[in-house]
């Protein structure tokens, strides 16, 4: 009965297998290095794309909790000296900082342009906060700081247990890949729960959840938190896999880099952020190599053009294209899968 | 004594400062609920043409003053003409949008100039205040600005021009049934902020090497100062550029620069949690 | 018979301007009540201050819901007392089904189980079947008034708040409207804020008549409607 449901909370299983079999066989054809950074920026991604896509909350310093996520890792891992903990830490305390946050924010009734505000200046906080950090007398236990210079030579991850055993290489590719496979099944869990559909019906009407008795600010908090600790996560592989953690992590680059990657890739899908970071990652790290046409210039025409032609973003776009083509002539819809648009009228906002 | 002009000096520079660097970008946002994010870069291509003009012999003062924000007004039409127009009403896809076009404005002027900071030099000589040296082209500065608000306010208070501008923002199917046609005044509007934008490009040049990247140290404190301000264009950002001018400053000189600046983000946090829809949302409402 | 719901001096402020000026309002157990009056006399903002959707602080007068001071309370603790409240402006989620919105609105009650049934339940009730499964956002207005309606009444509550149901609709669905609300009555308490008398006098339940924020005249339908006072504030001096 319930149709549109169905395809947020079913996992197409084909798919996922075929998805997932492509990357867990990779390391046999291919080098890995570069790959375990997409699949990070992917995880970054999808913890983007799936609290913008299927709540409505769109988070302008998302680089906050990625941050957050290398730096206590980091910082753990120097003082501790075993990457267990430190990567717990690492995905902990970052959905704390969220939550308390996102308490604040969604209790106050914050939202719109105005959230986007307050998650920026979390963010840039953080940076101006680590810029300034150079010198012996900023550290944490044995972890200095570091500044503007960042931190390098921290441990990085091994086997839960053993710390002489390094994950080092190909390894922390598999951990990563896993990961990225583990968070988008989470994510499919929750949309097929009441709890997902309820975030569907805080995004398109928040004020008709309040009056059908839905606790909003806590479900959105709730969704904040865990959007957080991907993103923590994420920030924690990210510094395994650069083996330095510098500000630059908190950075106004890589929130919007976050963003523009869901938004090419598809805001409403879990599948289109995942996508998205990966093909754009790619793109920006071949631009990286050459000096012929300027990184900023290609991306910011692909931005421009996404927004303009498919404001849904590529995956979306995709599939509407090919459901028109091969469905039977259904009640016409502006509706249909428009209606994964995220775009803001002013009637809409109160 | 001498030090608390310095600081009273310094205090009102900042204002000043936050105001005229906003002023483009509050026209648009309280017109037009239009959050251009590429404002940042026009204030940058102020920067260059003065740049440009300076290195053609043009007098600075009326490259800054007179051609900066026609070239950056021209481009700005051109922008909305392009891209803007075909995004109103969705406020998140022309953020997403015009941060599109502030990262192509960045490599193209890269290109085209190269990514080493330029200088202008400053027209106006430092001065004496008691035992310190200060900086004359600050106060020119700060006299634009207040410039810049004051005649921004009288227009749309007191033309016809502003009238019509600000009939068209609150109601625009009102203002084409009384025959003007909303699209032009968007278009005018976009245009005018993008001037501002360009001037206040045009005067800050000076101050600092230019470089491609300027843009990014303007956004993010015009974005903060004119959302916190609330919807009013004038009294929105005059009266957010005086809070977070005064304790930027005030907490500067009381501690460091860094620290400053983010006591000042801290207390955009604590404003808009306490008044969520900006300064003006809650205090001065009508006001223009 | 206790009050359901209970005002005490009740006053709302916008700047300078007094919307709800210190109302005593009850409403007993299973009445049936409209609230009418000209544009401006405060009745929706009385609404929305029994809602929970306006912030009440204890220098706003206090409101009670069958005993318990709801004063400042959130909308959706109120609503989760069993009140039920459909506002001025259909608030639907227009991206969704009609079967889902039901859904969602009947969840909040019924295990995951039950939830199908009931929201098929109020589909057959208010006769939504012929466009159950489109989306919101597509149907007329007043078949969205309908879908919303059918979202409050779905979770059960024993007092229901409606805010111009009626507003946008045919005559036919005006009836199905009314007969609707009577049969809402036997079970709930209903509050009913609405301008068109045509309705209200369908419905012949008791009326309470705002003016500039205050309650000029409370009593049965034909008696508050004839009444010399309420016809000079809705039309002026000249009688219909």
């Amino acid at each position: 009965m319930i149709t549109a449901w169905r395809s947020i909370g079913g996992v197409r299983w084909g798919w996922f297998i075929a998805f997932a079999l492509v990357l867990l066989l990779l390391p046999l054809v291919y080098e890995t290095h570069t790959p375990t950074v997409l699949l990070i920026w992917a995880l970054f991604a999808l913890s983007l794309g799936f609290m913008w896509g299927y709540a409505g909350i769109l988070s302008f310093g998302h680089s906050a909790y990625f941050g957050l996520g290398a730096y206590v890792y980091a910082i753990a891992a120097v003082n501790i000296g075993e990457s267990t903990l430190p990567l717990i830490l690492a995905v902990f305390i970052p959905a704390c900082v969220a939550a308390v946050i996102g308490a604040m924010m969604f209790y106050g009734r914050i939202s719109d342009v105005y959230m986007g505000v307050m998650t920026l200046v979390v963010s840039l906080i953080m940076f101006k906060f680590m810029n300034a950090t150079a010198g012996d007398q900023y550290a944490i236990g044995a972890a200095r700081l570091g500044g503007f210079n960042g931190m390098p030579g921290f441990p990085t991850l091994n086997v839960p247990g053993a710390p002489h055993i390094s994950l080092w290489g190909v390894p922390t590719y598999y951990v990563c890949a896993v990961s990225l496979l583990i968070c988008y099944l989470l994510c499919r869990w929750i949309l097929a729960r009441s709890f997902g559909r309820v975030l569907l019906g805080i995004r398109e009407n928040e004020t008709r959840c309040e009056l059908l008795g839905y606790n909003v600010p806590a479900c959105k908090t709730a969704i904040f938190t865990i959007s957080a600790a991907m993103a923590g996560l994420s920030g924690c592989f990210f510094a395994n896999w650069a083996e330095i953690v510098t500000p630059s992590v908190f950075s106004l680059q890589t929130s919007s880099d976050v963003i523009i990657w869901s938004m090419v890739g598809g805001v409403g899908t879990l599948i289109g952020p995942i996508l998205g970071a990966m093909a754009l990652g790619m793109v920006k790290l071949l631009l990286g190599q050459q000096t012929l046409i300027n990184n900023f210039l290609v991306f910011g025409f692909i931005l421009i053009v996404v927004v303009l032609a498919m404001p849904r973003g590529v995956i979306p776009s995709i599939q509407y294209w090919w459901g028109n083509r091969s469905r039977r002539s259904r009640v016409p819809s502006n509706g249909g899968r428009a209606r994964r648009r995220l775009t803001v009228k002013p009637a809409e906002r109160s | 004594m001498d030090y608390a002009g310095v600081v009273f000096l310094e205090i009102i520079y900042m204002i000043a400062f936050l105001a005229l660097t906003s002023a483009g970008l509050a026209v648009v946002f309280g017109m037009m609920r239009v959050i251009n994010l590429a404002h940042g870069e026009f204030v940058m291509l102020g920067g260059y043409t003065t740049l440009t003009c300076y290195k053609a012999g043009i007098n600075i003062y009326f490259a800054m003053l007179i051609v900066a924000p026609i070239v950056v007004g021209l481009f700005g039409l051109i922008v909305e003409r392009l891209i803007i127009r075909f995004l109103y009403g969705r406020m998140i896809d022309t953020m997403l949008a015009t941060w599109g076009l502030s990262l192509f404005l960045i490599g193209a002027v890269t290109m085209i100039f190269g990514s080493s900071a330029v200088n202008v030099p400053t027209p106006i000589s430092g001065y004496e205040l008691g035992s310190y040296q200060m900086g004359g082209y600050n106060l020119f500065i700060i006299f634009v600005a207040a410039a810049v608000m004051i005649g921004v306010w009288c227009v749309l208070r007191f033309t016809r021009v502003g009238l019509i501008a600000r009939g068209a923002m609150q109601n625009a199917d009102v203002a084409s049934s009384l025959g003007y046609n909303p699209r032009t005044v968007y278009m005018i509007t976009f245009t005018a902020g993008a001037a501002l934008s360009g001037l206040a490009g045009g005067v800050l040049a000076p101050l600092t090497g230019l470089l491609p990247t300027s843009g990014g140290a303007y956004i993010a404190k015009a974005f903060i100062t004119i959302v916190t301000g609330g919807a009013a264009v004038i009294a929105g950002t005059v009266s957010s550029s005086v809070i977070f001018g005064v304790i930027s400053q005030v907490v500067s000189f009381a501690s460091t620069p860094v620290i400053g600046e983010i006591a000042m983000l801290a207390l955009a946090i604590v404003l808009l949690r306490l008044m969520p829809q900006g300064i003006t949302g809650r205090f001065f409402k009508n006001s223009t | 018979m206790s009050d359901v719901v209970e005002t005490h001096e009740l006053t709302m402020r916008f700047g300078g301007v007094v919307a709800v000026n210190n109302v005593n309002f009850n409403l007993r157990e299973r009445e049936l009540r409209c609230l009418i009056g000209p544009n401006g006399a405060g009745k929706s903002t009385f609404f929305k201050c029994l809602t929970g959707q306006l912030p009440l602080n204890h220098g706003n007068g206090r409101v009670f819901i069958r005993g318990s001071d709801v004063t400042g309370w959130r909308a959706h603790e109120i609503v989760r007392l069993g009140v039920g409240i459909k506002t001025q402006v259909p608030s639907v989620m227009n991206g969704l089904s009609v079967e889902e919105n039901l859904w969602l609105a009947a969840r909040r009650i019924h295990g995951w189980n039950g939830t199908a049934g009931a929201a098929e339940e109020i589909i057959a009730e208010l006769q939504l079947g012929d466009f159950s499964k489109r989306l919101v956002g597509e149907l007329a207005h007043g078949q969205r008034q309908l879908v919303e309606i059918g979202m409050v009444l779905v979770q059960r509550p024993w007092l229901v708040l409606l805010d111009e149901p009626a507003a946008g609709m045919t005559g036919d669905e005006v009836e199905r409207l009314a007969k609707v609300i009577r049969r809402i009555n036997q079970t709930a308490s209903v509050i009913v804020v609405d301008h068109d008398m045509e309705f209200v006098r369908m419905l012949g339940s008791n009326v309470t008549v705002f003016h500039q924020g205050a309650v000029l005249l409370e009593g049965p339908c034909d008696h508050v409607l004839s009444d010399e006072k309420v016809r000079e504030v809705y039309i002026g001096t000249r009688a219909k």
